[in-house]
């Protein structure tokens, strides 16, 4: 009873807030919409049972990826709206919709599915966390490292991309101006 | 009581909602969210699955999609960031730039 009321309402709650995450004019509102619904969605995880993935999602997305869209926000104009010229036509609703109607029914296929067996059950006895450090340092110990690598590069990557010329200012050309004229008036 | 269908039709519908913001949008940034929610999508059915099949490979994929989402994060604000300097706005449509 719990289970489908937490179910329901987290389900209602999570799609609302896409929704405003995907339709919404400012760009804070739809961060702070996807912020929410991140942290609905942990919810999920921690009914689902798998408690080290719902902490997981709170710690990485909550946590990390809207701390630095947050931070990314500080570089582009978040109070204006955005601005978007969309060609209004019935052609782009009728094939949105058929993707829509096919992308349901592809991801709600497994609902006929049969004769599906675990390959890495669930150890009795023990907790979500440890059984789920159990089979990730034995059975996913190479992907594990191959992540660990890529997430490296992210970093790096990242930090290279976003700190060159970090000096200069990005919204304003009024630095540019100002030595402009600093330094034809020393011409004079 | 809540099944396995309930949690694959509830991400077939948040995989829709992202690709309605995936097509429709044009700014960069909402680009970014809609794929951070397709990419939860996924996961609600990764973990749907592991809870009621009992097994635990679907934790771990969603494990290696939030690291992917991590990482992507990472490589493409930084990339919106060098785009914003480069053209001073987030918007596709001044990215096509090469008139054919």
């Amino acid at each position: 009873m719990y289970e489908q009321i937490a179910f329901y309402l987290f389900s209602v709650l999570t799609i609302g807030l896409f929704l405003v995450t995907v339709l919404s004019k400012n760009l804070l509102y739809s961060m702070t919409a996807l912020a929410a619904g991140m942290v609905m969605i942990s919810g999920f995880f921690f009914l689902l049972g798998a408690d080290f993935l719902g902490v997981v999602q709170l710690i990485v997305y909550v946590g990390a990826v809207m701390a630095l869209y947050a931070f990314a926000m500080m570089f582009f104009d978040a109070t204006r709206d955005v601005k978007e010229k969309n060609p209004n036509g019935a052609w782009i609703f009728l094939l949105g919709g058929m993707v829509a109607l096919m992308m349901v029914l592809i991801f709600s296929a497994p609902i006929f599915s049969e004769n599906i067996q675990a390959i890495y059950p669930s150890i009795a006895g023990a907790t979500n966390p440890q059984s789920v450090g159990l089979v990730l340092f034995t059975k996913y110990l190479v992907p594990f490292e191959v992540a660990a690598v890529m997430l490296l590069v992210a970093m790096i990557s990242g930090i290279i991309l976003a700190g060159k010329k970090m000096d200069q200012s990005l919204t304003t050309e009024d630095d540019v101006l100002n030595t402009e004229i600093i330094t034809e008036e020393d011409d004079k | 009581m809540i099944g396995l269908n309930h949690y694959l039709i509830l991400s077939g519908l948040l995989f829709t909602i992202g690709l309605v913001g995936v097509v429709r949008r044009k700014n960069l940034l909402m680009l970014f969210f809609a794929t951070e929610v397709i990419l939860n999508s996924a996961n609600i059915a990764f973990a749907a699955a592991s809870h009621y099949y009992g097994d635990l490979a679907g934790q771990m994929f969603a494990f290696f999609i939030i690291a992917v989402a991590a990482s992507e994060v990472a490589v493409g604000l930084g990339l919106l960031i060098v785009l914003y300097k480069k053209h001073g706005s987030l918007d596709l449509d001044d990215l096509a730039s090469m008139k054919g």
